[in-house]
């Protein structure tokens, strides 16, 4: 049901790189519980609306004023590499194939 | 209450409430216990902590109506300065700036950390062989599961090395543990307990809640865990106070049995059932009514879950990128970055998630599988509102197993799921249940679990009592301690 192209476009999208053996398990597995999950294909759910979330709060917003959040370098202490008081990151174009 | 052995030996065969209550009368002391239980996790040989506190914690404050009863506190919970890893590699070493609303203000009302413990990878298991530090062993017997996620949490309690223990819920991993370990496990209604600091699964089910050794204990947890949170914009408090339980009988309870949780067919061990019958015999004896009810869509439920709570946390992970904190794993340039360290950073089950979320969120299969799993959610919660006009409470067994034998499920991955069977439902309703140890069965612990209205906390936690003092499971069987 969800083939190994399937597997490999969607490990694309989550950012995941999978061995040959991966793809082959996450297809038979993958397709075992979407198998199970397809039973509610069965259900009328005509005009039944959907739920998010069951508590009754939206666009719980604070009053619109300046708080004091985490210091910079606090924010920064667990980061992997640090650069001028931001997050270091390699540069994109150093990518194989940009994506 | 299990407060009167040998409580002048040995401090730590106290529950939490005798231990304050004995604290706050002079008769012992909160270093005492502390060092006591210290001992006990720094000794424990069932891999259920990942952190054991090395120095004694500041005296609690003054008046503190915990009196400086230790903590075990669930990895995924931030502890600012601790270790706090989720079970996850990927989180290795990790030690946040800051401490989760619902740590804090148990700090501050006399419980300090004594430990984070283990559990299933990013909360994702029923079984806790998916941490990335080893599983951990069931007290009872250490060739099984203690259950999941919450497992160390669980072990930690049943094994006497820890008092109490916070864990969280989003789909039983609070109750079915609880279950598989002979102890008591709440999950409050949805938003009553702040999430904040909460390493997240599924934002709109993970709820935190007490693993503890009797249901006193875990209504005295709770008390202190609940409250409106300001940095939690789903929290919304709890209406009034949690009371500790004081009912000895059952009159006028109306208990629910839905057959399609309970009845032939759905694949309870016949251990299971039997002491579930034996509880609601015993419910009957103590003047409640048991009835059948009916929750028509719950055997939807699990997979309105499975469609649910991995497109959340295919959302939620996305935030592991090697970037911020955590581990990075070079490899090209940033593109390679992100995809190494995601792909050697998560495990196997984690990763079966991910991919399962970002497939049922992707173009094409939105409205087949998250669209409509939205919808049966709102017909499970249809149903428990239905039952609760006839029923005070809905029953049922917690887990459909006793505990199982390591590795006995890890090449299935739907078996484990179905682990989850009889749970699943009250998260997606966002309603409160607890588990509390009704019997055992081949010499394991079994579940019996209680589900309420929204808010209904306090009746839930007076029945749960109720039933307790007359099931005396202390009296059945304890596992051996693992620390002597």
């Amino acid at each position: 049901m969800i083939d190994r192209e399937q597997v490999l476009h969607v490990a694309r999208l989550a950012r995941l790189e999978l061995t040959d053996e991966e793809v082959g398990r996450m297809s038979t597995e993958l397709s075992d519980v979407l198998g199970h999950i397809e039973k509610i294909g069965e259900l009328d759910l005509d005009g039944v609306p959907p739920t998010t979330h069951v508590v009754e709060v939206s666009n719980a917003l604070r009053p619109d004023v300046v708080e004091p959040s985490l210091p910079r370098d606090v924010a920064l202490a667990s980061a992997p590499a640090v650069a001028d008081g931001g997050f270091l990151v390699p540069s994109p174009q150093a990518d194989a194939n940009p994506s | 209450m299990t407060g009167g052995r040998n409580s002048s030996s040995d401090p730590t065969q106290l529950s939490a409430a005798a231990a304050a209550a004995a604290i706050e009368r002079g008769e012992l002391s909160a270093s005492e216990l502390f060092e006591a239980y210290r001992a006990a996790a720094a000794a424990d040989e069932l891999n259920a902590y990942l952190w054991v506190a090395e120095d004694a914690p500041a005296p609690p404050p003054a008046g503190a109506p915990l009196g400086g009863v230790p903590l075990a506190v669930k990895d995924l919970f931030c502890t600012e300065g601790v270790p706090s890893q989720a079970g996850s590699k990927i989180l290795e070493g990790y030690r946040p700036p800051y401490s989760a609303s619902v740590v804090e203000r148990l700090a501050a009302a006399g419980a300090p950390l004594l430990g984070k413990t283990n559990q299933d990878e990013f909360a994702m298991g029923s079984s806790n062989e998916n941490s990335a530090f080893g599983p951990v062993l069931n007290p009872w017997d250490r060739t099984r599961v203690p259950g999941g996620s919450s497992g160390g949490s669980a072990a930690a309690v049943a094994a006497g090395s820890a008092p109490w223990a916070l864990g969280t819920d989003t789909g039983g991993s609070i109750r079915q543990p609880a279950a598989l370990c002979g102890i008591v496990g709440l999950k409050p209604t949805y938003g009553t307990v702040s999430r904040y600091g909460m390493i997240a699964f599924a934002s709109s089910l993970d709820q935190a809640g007490p693993l503890t050794r009797d249901v006193t204990d875990a209504a005295l947890l709770l008390r202190h865990m609940v409250g409106q949170d300001d940095r939690d914009s789903t929290s919304i408090g709890f209406p009034g106070e949690i009371a500790l339980p004081s009912a000895d009988s059952l009159t006028g309870i109306r208990l629910g049995v839905p057959a399609e949780l309970s009845g032939e067919g759905v694949g309870i061990e016949a251990g299971v059932l039997d002491a579930f019958n034996a509880t609601l015999k015993l419910a009957e004896s103590l003047g409640a009514t048991v009835e059948t009810c009916h929750l028509p869509h719950a055997p939807h439920a699990l997979s309105a879950y499975y469609v649910l709570a991995p497109a959340e946390a295919s959302s939620n992970l996305a935030r592991y990128d090697g970037v911020r904190y955590g581990q990075r794993v070079e490899d090209g340039g940033l593109a390679g970055m992100y995809t190494t360290t995601r792909s050697q950073g998560f495990g196997a089950e984690v990763k079966r998630r991910i991919m399962l979320g970002t497939y049922s969120l992707s173009s094409g299969y939105y409205d087949a599988y998250y669209g409509r799993a939205q919808r049966v959610r709102t017909k499970i919660a249809d149903d428990f509102r239905s039952a609760f006009d006839e029923f005070d409470f809905v029953v049922t067994p917690t887990s459909p197993s006793v505990a199982f034998e390591l590795g006995a499920k890890t090449s299935d991955p739907l078996s484990m799921y179905l682990n989850d069977y009889c749970t699943v439902p009250m998260s997606l309703a966002g309603v409160p249940a607890i588990s509390i140890p009704n019997g055992c069965s081949e010499g394991l612990p079994t579940g019996f679990q209680l589900c309420g209205p929204a808010f209904s906390e306090n009746r839930v936690l007076d029945a749960a009592y109720a039933l307790e003092q007359a099931i005396g499971f202390e009296n059945l069987a304890r596992p051996p301690r693992n620390h002597r």
